[in-house]
Parts: C-alpha cells; sequence; structure tokens
C-alpha cells in the first residue's frame, strides 16, 4: 500500500488503462457517420451489452434500479438488444425475475408505463440461480452471457453490478476473475459497478480495492455515489464555473462559513444489521458530503473530464485539515425516543437488532478547514444525522455580515447573514438570502429569500440519479464517479475522528424529531455561529 | 387557478392584471425561464395550448396564444389570462381584431418576459419567412410543423428551406429524433459503406423526405422514399455490401432492428405527443445545423 494515494505512477497507469478501455467505444463513434457533435438532439445511447445484477432482490435494486433501467428504455436510451441478467440465491426462472421487474417498474418508475418499452425490456430479461460461492453457478453464467451475445448480439460487452453487502465482493470478484468474465476480449468491454459503503475506514477501503482491481483496471471500476448523480449536484459545476457573478465572492474575503447538511426524518428502519457499527459518520459524511465539499470548495477543473475533475477534487480533499481539538469540534449523539413528525417512535438502542449498548452514532457533526489560499480560516461544518425534524439535504454558503451598516442598530437587529443555499433535495434548487426594507415609514431590515428552481416543481420529468449513473456506466463516462484516491482522501479525513469517537463511550443521545444534540448547538456557538434551522 | 377575461383591452392592462393576479395567489416561488408564443387559428387553439402547457412542466414558461380573428371587424384585442394551472407558469391568451391583426407584435412585445429567450410556434400555417415576421422577428427559436398543413406538407418544406435563418427548427424533424437516435445507435458498431436506402411512410408525411434527406447527406448514399399504409414512418432499410440493414415498425410502437449476422430485435419506439415535441425544441435554443443541412438538401432534390 503507497502512503500517498496520488502516487504518479499509478496515475500514469490510469491514463493509459482509461485510454485503453474507452479507445474501442469513442473510435466507433467517432468513424459513425449519423453522428455529429453538432447534432444535439441525439441522445448518448449505450452501446449494446448486458447488465448483470447481483442482488436482485434487495431493496436498492427494486426501488432504484430495476425502475431506472426501464425509465431509460422509456426515454429511448437503452441500445437495442440490452439485456439484463439477474443473479441470486433463489430458485427461480426468468419469468420470476421479469415478475419482480415488473412490479418494481410499476411501483416505481417515473415514467409512465408502457407495453411496448415493457416488451422491448421484458425479451432481455434472464435470471441465474446459484450462490456466491458455487462455482457451477457462475459457469452458468458465463454460459448464459455467451449464449445472450449471440441471440441478443450484445458483443460481449458486460456491466456487472454488485448490488451486495461488500463481505461478499470478494467471492464475486474471485468467480467473475475464474470465470475469465472479468476479462474483455479485444473490442468489448467488462465494468463492474460497486456501492458504499467502500470500506469502513481507510485500510479496509484499501483491501476493498485490491480484490476490486486483481480483477479489473480502475478504468473499468465505477463507484457509484448516487449524489454526484443527482441534477442540483451537477449545477453546483454550472452555478459556480458558468457565471461570473459567484465566483469573485466564493472565498475567504467573502465566506464566513460553509454548512452542509443531509438530515433524514427516519430512522434506520431494516437496516440495523449494516447500520450498527458503521454509524452517520461513516454513512453518509465520507462519501456524499465530502464530495459535495469537494464540488463547493474545489478550483475550476480545465474541463469537464473525469480526470481533470477528479484531480481537483483530490487536491482540495487533499487541503481538508481537522481541527486540532476534536472534543471541542466535532458532536455525535444517538436519538431517543420522541414524537418525530406526529408519531411516537421508539429510540436507536430499542430499534429491533440494536444492542442495548451500542455506542453507534445516528448523528455526526464536524468542522473542518481546508487549507489553501482560496479558504484559508473558513471552516466547514459537516453534520448528518437520523430521526431529525425532517428531511432535507443542503449546502449553505453563509457569507459574512456587511463590514458597515449605515443604520441604526434597532433597524437591523433581526438581520442575518447573506446567504447562498443549493438545495439538494427534496426540494431541488437554490436560495438566496439577503436583507430588504419592510414596506412602512421606519427602515427595519430583515431577511428575505429568493427561490430558484428549474421544472422541479414536476420532478416526474427530470431523470434520477440512477438513471444518469446507470447510463454513465453503459457508456462508460466516469466524471461523475469518485476515483479510489478520492474514497482514500475521505478515510483520511475520517479515519482520525472516528478512532476519537471509539474513546468517547456512549454518544450523547437527542430526542427523535428534534435537530440534534446539544454539543452541537454548543460547537458552533463557541464559534458564535449558529446551525441554520432547515 | 384562476382564469381572467379582459375584452377590449390593451397589452398594459393585461400586464398589471398579470402581476395583479400574481400577487394575488401569493407570488409562484418559480422563475420562468422562457416566453413560448403560439400563433395559431382558433380551432387549434384548444390542442395547441394544451401540448405547450404540458411542455412548460419541464420549461416553466409564459405561454403567450396569438389568435387572428376578423380582419374586417372593428379593431378590438380580448385577453384571457390563466395561472395556477397545471404549469408552473402564466397563459394568456389573445385574440386580434381588425387591423391589429397586421400588428401582433405590439402586444405580443410589451408581454415578453424581460431577458429570457423566446421561442414562437405555428402549430398550423406559418409564414413563408418566419424571421421576417413580426413575431417571428422577435424570437430566437421558431418553430414551424409541416405536418400543420392540410396538404402539401412536403412541399412546405421547400419554403423552410428557401426561407430558413439561424433559429428556424421544424416540428417533422424534432418528430425523427428517436427513428435518428436508434438509427446512430445501429452505426456505433461498423457497417460499411451503404449502398442504397429507402424510407417507407404513410404517403404524404413531411418527416420522411426529411429523414431521406439527412441520411444520403450523411451516409454519400442515395436514400428515396416510398409509401405504404402507415401509421408514420414504418421502417427505414438501407442495402449494405453483405445484406440489408433495418428498422421497422408496423403498430407505430414496437420496432424491429435487423442486420446481417446478427439476431433481430426489438426496440421501443412509439410516436410521439406534440407536448414532446415542443418540450424538445425548448431544451436547445441553439442553432440547429443537422436540420439546416436536411431541409436544405430536400429542397434541393425536390421535384413537385
Amino acid at each position: 500500500m503507497t502512503d500517498d494515494p496520488a502516487a504518479p505512477v499509478e496515475e500514469a497507469v490510469t491514463v493509459a488503462a482509461a485510454v485503453a478501455g474507452t479507445a474501442t467505444t469513442l473510435e466507433v463513434e467517432a468513424a459513425n457517420p449519423l453522428r455529429d457533435p453538432r447534432d444535439k438532439r441525439l441522445p448518448r445511447v449505450a452501446g449494446p451489452c448486458v447488465m448483470v445484477l447481483f442482488g436482485v432482490t434487495g431493496d436498492l435494486a427494486k426501488r432504484k434500479l430495476l425502475p431506472a433501467i426501464y425509465d431509460l428504455g422509456n426515454r429511448g436510451l437503452l441500445p437495442p438488444g440490452f439485456s439484463l441478467v439477474g443473479f441470486a440465491r433463489r430458485d427461480w426462472k426468468d419469468q420470476d425475475f421479469a415478475q419482480l421487474t415488473y412490479d418494481a417498474v410499476k411501483a416505481h418508475a417515473r415514467t409512465p408505463f408502457r407495453e411496448e418499452v415493457w416488451k422491448q425490456i421484458r425479451e432481455g430479461i434472464h435470471f441465474v440461480p446459484g450462490e456466491f460461492s458455487d462455482d457451477g453457478a457462475f459457469d452458468a453464467l458465463a454460459m448464459a452471457l455467451s449464449e445472450i451475445d449471440e441471440t441478443r448480439g450484445t458483443g460481449g460487452n458486460y456491466a456487472f453490478y454488485l448490488s451486495v453487502p461488500p463481505k461478499f465482493f470478494p467471492m464475486v470478484v474471485n468467480q467473475l476473475k475464474r470465470t475469465g468474465l472479468a476479462d474483455a476480449p479485444e473490442g468489448s468491454w467488462r465494468r463492474v459497478v460497486i456501492e458504499k459503503p467502500f470500506g469502513h475506514d481507510l485500510r479496509s477501503a484499501h483491501e476493498l480495492n485490491e480484490i476490486t482491481t486483481s480483477a479489473f483496471p480502475e478504468s473499468s471500476i465505477f463507484r457509484i455515489d448516487h449524489y454526484l448523480g443527482k441534477e442540483t449536484v451537477q449545477n453546483i459545476m454550472a452555478l459556480r464555473f458558468a457565471n461570473n457573478l459567484y465566483e469573485p465572492i466564493w472565498n475567504r474575503g467573502f465566506v464566513d462559513h460553509v454548512q452542509i447538511t443531509m438530515a433524514e426524518d427516519i430512522g434506520i428502519g431494516g437496516r440495523a444489521g449494516y447500520y450498527d457499527g458503521i454509524g452517520a459518520a461513516r454513512d453518509v459524511i465520507q462519501n456524499h458530503l465530502l464530495q459535495l465539499l469537494a464540488l463547493v470548495a474545489m478550483e475550476d477543473p480545465t474541463s469537464f473530464e473525469a480526470s481533470a475533475l477528479r484531480r481537483e477534487k483530490e487536491k482540495v480533499l487533499k487541503a481538508v485539515r481537522l481541527p486540532e481539538t476534536l472534543a471541542l469540534n466535532t458532536a455525535r449523539g444517538q436519538y431517543a425516543a420522541g414524537w418525530q413528525g406526529g408519531e411516537k417512535v421508539v429510540g436507536y438502542l430499542q430499534e429491533e437488532g440494536i444492542s442495548r449498548e451500542s455506542t453507534t452514532e445516528t448523528y455526526a457533526a464536524i468542522k473542518l478547514e481546508i487549507a489553501n489560499r482560496r479558504w484559508a480560516g473558513v471552516p466547514f461544518y459537516l453534520r448528518t444525522g437520523k430521526r431529525l425534524g425532517r428531511r432535507v439535504t443542503e449546502v449553505a454558503v453563509v457569507f459574512q455580515r456587511a463590514p458597515h451598516l449605515p443604520f441604526s442598530k434597532d433597524d437591523t437587529e433581526i438581520l442575518g447573514q447573506n446567504a447562498l443555499v443549493i438545495r439538494v433535495q427534496p426540494d431541488e434548487g437554490i436560495t438566496v438570502r439577503f436583507g430588504s426594507k419592510v414596506p412602512g415609514t421606519a427602515m427595519e431590515v430583515r431577511d428575505v429569500s429568493m427561490d430558484f428552481a428549474y421544472g422541479e416543481s414536476f420532478l416526474e420529468s427530470s431523470p434520477e440519479a440512477y438513471e444518469r449513473l446507470l447510463l454513465d456506466v453503459m457508456i462508460g463516462d466516469p466524471p461523475l464517479f469518485p476515483h479510489q484516491r478520492e474514497v482514500e482522501l475521505s478515510w483520511k479525513i475520517l479515519d482520525p475522528i472516528e478512532e476519537f469517537w471509539a474513546t468517547q463511550g456512549q454518544p450523547e443521545p437527542y430526542e427523535s424529531g428534534s435537530w440534534g444534540p446539544p454539543s452541537a448547538d454548543a460547537m458552533m456557538a463557541r464559534d458564535g455561529r449558529v446551525w441554520r434551522r432547515l | 387557478m384562476t382564469t381572467f377575461m379582459l375584452s377590449d383591452t390593451t397589452a398594459g392592462k393585461i400586464s398589471a392584471q398579470l402581476m395583479h393576479l400574481r400577487h394575488q395567489m401569493g407570488a409562484p416561488a418559480i422563475g420562468m425561464v422562457l416566453t413560448l408564443v403560439v400563433v395559431c387559428e382558433e380551432r387549434d387553439q384548444y390542442d395547441s395550448l394544451r401540448a405547450a402547457t404540458e411542455a412548460a412542466r419541464e420549461h416553466p414558461s409564459r405561454i403567450i396564444v396569438v389568435i387572428n380573428r376578423e380582419p374586417d371587424e372593428p379593431i378590438r384585442l380580448d385577453a384571457e389570462l390563466r395561472i395556477g394551472e397545471s404549469t408552473p407558469g402564466e397563459v394568456v391568451v389573445l385574440r386580434l381584431y381588425g387591423e391589429l391583426t397586421q400588428h401582433a407584435d405590439s402586444v405580443v412585445s410589451p408581454l415578453l418576459l424581460p431577458d429570457t429567450p423566446v421561442v414562437a410556434w405555428w402549430p398550423g400555417k406559418a409564414p413563408e419567412v418566419p424571421s421576417k415576421d413580426a413575431v417571428g422577428a422577435l424570437a430566437q427559436r421558431r418553430i414551424t410543423d409541416a405536418k400543420g398543413f392540410d396538404d402539401g406538407g412536403v412541399r412546405s418544406l421547400v419554403t423552410r428551406a428557401k426561407g430558413y435563418a439561424r433559429g428556424d427548427t421544424d416540428l417533422a424533424w424534432a418528430r425523427l429524433t428517436p427513428w435518428r437516435s436508434l438509427l446512430a445507435a445501429a452505426f456505433d458498431q461498423p457497417v460499411g459503406q451503404v449502398q442504397e436506402g429507402v424510407v417507407e411512410a404513410a404517403s404524404g408525411h413531411p418527416s420522411a423526405p426529411l429523414l431521406a434527406a439527412w441520411l444520403s447527406e450523411r451516409l454519400g448514399a442515395p436514400i428515396r422514399v416510398a409509401d405504404t399504409q402507415g401509421p408514420g414512418l414504418t421502417a427505414v432499410r438501407l442495402r449494405l455490401a453483405d445484406g440489408e440493414l433495418s428498422v421497422s415498425r408496423h403498430d407505430a410502437r414496437l420496432a424491429t432492428l435487423s442486420r446481417p449476422g446478427q439476431p433481430d430485435r426489438n426496440v421501443a419506439l412509439a410516436r410521439r405527443q406534440t407536448s414532446e415535441l415542443v418540450a424538445e425544441e425548448m431544451r436547445r435554443l441553439d442553432t440547429d445545423e443537422i436540420y439546416e443541412a436536411a431541409v436544405k438538401r430536400f429542397a434541393r432534390t425536390y421535384k413537385g
């Protein structure tokens, strides 16, 4: 294991591999007489391929992946011959998996159900039963895939989606290696898609990566962080780099601090087995919130190609500094029983499957600084929690107060700080908060909000994050997927905090439906700031 | 939803009333991104407006419908304002009488949203040179529809080519996007030189010759148009050195892609509603050079 995740040797290998991996598709695309970069109506359609889904009976597959595949088909973005292969420990036939897909599509697809689209997808559905440890099952999978190449013309292009708990990764990857499914013959591609968690600390992330890279080159590994597929998150880049209005004030000269929040109103639900021992920081801060931080704080990339974008994100993640006294600048909590949105709910320790002595945090708040010229001295506060007041994810850039107010103190008593808020979910959009005069004869100034939402009031038409990401996997377009180096850098930020917390015993309880433990508020108060009320 | 009628009015009064209604409803907190001006006849009004409001779900807009009524009557302007109707934007239906029918721009221009794009759409008959039309000159994007001509839709494309200006586009072209997309996907795998081909469609379907023109422009091969029973486009067949590449569709929903040495595959290829076509047009407001090349090529070869 190299100490520096961005070792230059690896860089060179990655670039070379990336070129080799994409050359086949890009060359052909360039040679396609019907394509023209000026022809912007033609959508990017994936080439012929098979998506192999491990863990088809999981929640994610049913709620997100299968409906997203249907929606892609409905938008005309699936290639002719596209096939979907399910693999699971079920004694099923093709039609059982088709039924599961049908139900998932009916229940969760965002676009209207159309018989002809379903017919197209149904023709490509296959199921291979088996255990991950069963060599025979994977031999059967390999055979099924080559048969599909014959009958559906998918050309040996396979994407393996590992929607399974990480402990099964080694088994699946080794099986793919053993059966030769991981090696792409000349002129075709093999890609593997993995979901978070990418380990639970730096070491395990590295081990996990060793396993995956033993079978697939880095350029063929797609790590899904579904936040990066969201329209509003991509809009952060448009907001910052397509406008001239914000860039001049996007620095320590004007910004007082930044708050990045992901609040959930639900508890852990059925995820006890996964969640306990992991906790809020590993579950959310390590991936989603640090990715948001990177996008908000990075310098402008030279282009939107994957390598350029990742380089800037890595630079800023490398510049992240932890506060010296973790005790005063982090907070963690665990939800206790209470009332959430009019319902009586139990505390974390009373949840089914959770030990009564569990020290897993369900709320985490940390303060970070970025040691570069743009951000030195500007704190970034990250917080996430379960069973909070309501479900909201946002990035709030809070500006400094005006250096001089020509109004009397009474007039501006309730005037806050200007803020630019990027609302990631559920009400996607942008809010600007600024002071405005209250109508009347007195000069009273108070905060008002200006909102922008682009067509988001009717969400059915905007593509879901998974649609975009699945399409990018099939096309082989990596900018929206974090690189292993980003994953490792994020763990480097979080590991010391987790180690410190491990010595602190029980997290502070907070009432369900509230906005977190008092220590989180105290942490802000020490800096003379408050959390935004969401 | 609020509907408000103003008879014998002016653009100023309409503007004031719009603002008043918006305040009364508590100012919809949504930013409108463009103005869509629909110029049509009374009989097309309902369907066109419905398509426009649906498209506005994706692109929150102020929709201005301009209906020219009797030019012989005394001058008069009637307006119907709708806010909060299944669209995040606003709808203004204008009915023009008398000499005012020649000066629609004087009413439309003060009602445009400031400093945002303007799109003009003629669902039926369109001026010969849309960019020189009084309303068309206000717009960055001018959408015509060859299919909106009762007959001679194909011939209208020749007019489109002659009067072409940057920003012009035709829904007959937008109807082709799924076909073109599927054909382009088929060509993502090398197929070799196309020798000749045919586009089959219902007789007089204006999209067919456009598709043929685009294909021959891009493939450098002669592509002709053949009539079938429809509905709409039914097939594209391209002759290759080693066989035929074809996309055929007979029920207006599911198409079959066949190519030499590969199994046949079915692909959903449904005909799209007008609202989807208009929404597609509003997604990109820059010049469509590919359409320009196709329609001009068609006009060069048209013998009618």
